[in-house]
């Protein structure tokens, strides 16, 4: 078993003087994933959501603490981690089928074998004949959809997604939470996915974490189970019916909102 | 739900403003050519009334004849065809030139440090340089012939390829850099198959202004001791005082000046599609 962990990270802004006056983003936060874990982000704006992800991206070094794989340190973003972003961050020069293939395309594959690849993981997030497709044509939920075909082409262990469905329309964006825990059991990678709908953190997550905001701080952990129930067959307007999907979703708006007049008192 | 986009469709008549009846409306294109319409009228009615002399103003008519005489017999012991291949052939070996310096150039000063300090005074000295100033001392180094020609247009070319490309990379999405970091790109492989296709827009765009200034250039290159080339013709039939001749010439090169617009502009859609959609 896999664990990706973020062993007591705090995060400051760059100051240009290097003095140590820079605003704190994230105040010590340790954080494990591990590769059966769906894990949920949830805070809202300024709470450093983003700079989590970057952080176990690589794409930002801490300003104190470690970032570790299976125990190993990490320096920097590496193919054992896939991020899908807000925004697809599909390149525009090339077709669907070709992003896809991109990570093969890096590691040296052929062009046949890379194709023959990425057909079969357009095939597994649902467009088989999309492949030809220019990106500007496909629509939003296609985009992401490409956009984590080609996250899952690299093997990774663990998928990281910065609101992958934050600009989808709302029906498209139910659709796809069923889509994204479909494809997180099948590719057995752990998952780590952020996000400020409370609705969509129950859904997804095997656990929700909650990050305060200024600075950043790691104010709640909770485990959930519509997730594993959803995988289970229980069809997902059921689960949002229950009365304990209500009771959580009432107590963490209410624990969000009483998190947002703290600060502001 | 079939007949509501039917409905909506009928509505976005191209070019038809809110409240305007597109069948009365006259189109873009055939309003610019009635302005060319009436611009040749007024120039006609200038010479034939002989407002202006014909050293001066030569009628239409002289202009076109002027042409077709260029085109069979040629002017200066070359015919039009052999001036305009002499013209094209600097211009396109100096973008040549300027594309396979600048490109380089213009992603070193986008991508590292060092590239930007040390090209960037390099181009913010050669940039506001008027080419007339420098073309005598690049006489003086590479003698009268062709390579004196297209290195000044080269020069003129360099700095909007160079800057255009150093903006293209600067404007590369930061998602797109990252995500090609998280699958293992190296920096080579960053720059191939990341930064270079997400600058190709703005690479397109430089080259377009760098032929614009390369046509600028080129009639002041072709001044100095040249025997065929647009502006060798215009420039000696201006010492005879063959004015049909000089306006012919200008003609010629304001045509092809908008042709290679308008195969530029479909060079962008054809390669660059992407970048008049997102």
């Amino acid at each position: 078993m896999s664990v990706l962990r973020l062993e007591n990270i705090s995060l400051r802004y760059p100051s240009g003087d290097g003095g140590s006056q820079a605003p704190l983003i994230l105040d010590r936060i340790n954080l494990d994933i591990a590769d059966d874990d769906f894990i949920v982000v949830i805070g809202r704006s300024g709470s450093g959501k983003t700079s989590l992800l970057n952080l176990a991206a690589g794409f930002l070094p801490p300003s104190s603490g470690h970032v570790t794989l299976d125990g190993r340190s990490l320096s920097g973003p590496g193919s054992d981690r896939a991020v899908v972003f807000q925004d697809d961050a599909l390149y525009p020069w090339l077709t669907a089928i070709e992003n896809v293939a991109f990570p093969l395309r890096l590691r040296g594959l052929g062009r046949e074998q890379r194709l023959k690849e990425a057909q079969a993981l357009l095939e597994r997030v649902g467009l088989p004949s999309a492949g030809a497709a220019k990106v500007w044509e496909l629509s939003g939920g296609m985009r992401q959809r490409v956009g984590i075909a080609r996250a899952l082409a690299s093997h990774p262990r663990f998928l990281l997604m910065d609101e992958p469905l934050g600009a989808l329309d709302a029906l498209t964006r139910v659709r796809m939470q069923g889509f994204l825990l479909d494809m997180w059991q099948a590719s057995r990678a752990g998952a780590l996915l952020i996000t400020h709908s409370i609705d969509e953190a129950l859904m997804l997550a095997t656990r929700i974490v909650v990050l305060s905001a200024g600075p950043g701080r790691i104010a709640k952990a909770i485990p959930v189970r519509f997730a594993r129930d959803y995988l289970a067959g229980v069809p997902q307007p059921e689960l949002r019916a229950s009365t304990q999907f209500r009771r959580l979703h009432d107590d963490l708006t209410g624990f969000i909102h009483s998190e947002d007049e703290g600060v502001a008192a | 739900m079939t007949l509501s986009l039917e409905a909506a469709s009928i509505d976005e008549e191209p070019g038809s403003a809110i409240g305007a009846r597109p069948s009365r409306r006259l189109s873009l294109p055939w309003i610019s050519v009635a302005t060319v319409g009436v611009l040749i009228g007024l120039w006609s009615l200038v010479s034939y009334y002989r407002l202006v002399p014909p050293l001066f103003l030569p009628s239409p008519l002289a202009v076109s004849r002027a042409l077709s005489g260029l085109a069979t017999t040629g002017f200066v012991d070359a015919t039009l065809a052999q001036h305009v291949a002499a013209s094209l052939s600097r211009i396109f070996g100096a973008l040549g030139v300027a594309l396979v310096l600048g490109v380089p150039a213009g992603l070193a000063i986008g991508t590292s440090r060092w590239g930007k300090g040390i090209l960037d005074p390099i181009v913010e000295f050669l940039r506001p340089l008027p080419p007339l100033a420098y073309l005598p001392l690049v006489i003086i180094w590479l003698g009268i012939g062709e390579a004196s020609k297209i290195a000044v247009i080269a020069l003129a070319m360099l700095p909007p390829i160079i800057l255009s490309t150093a903006s293209g990379v600067k404007s590369a999405s930061s998602d797109h850099i990252n995500a090609a970091r998280a699958f293992g790109a190296s920096r080579r492989q960053l720059l191939q198959y990341v930064i270079l296709p997400g600058a190709l827009p703005s690479i397109l765009t430089g080259t377009r202004i760098a032929l614009g200034a390369g046509w600028s250039t080129l009639v002041a290159a072709e001044l100095v001791a040249a025997t065929r080339g647009l502006g060798f013709m215009i420039q000696s039939a201006a010492q005879f005082l063959v004015t049909d001749i000089v306006i012919a010439g200008i003609v010629v090169i304001a045509v092809v000046a908008f042709l290679f617009e308008v195969v530029a502009r479909w060079i962008e859609r054809r390669l660059v599609p992407w970048s008049s959609r997102r």
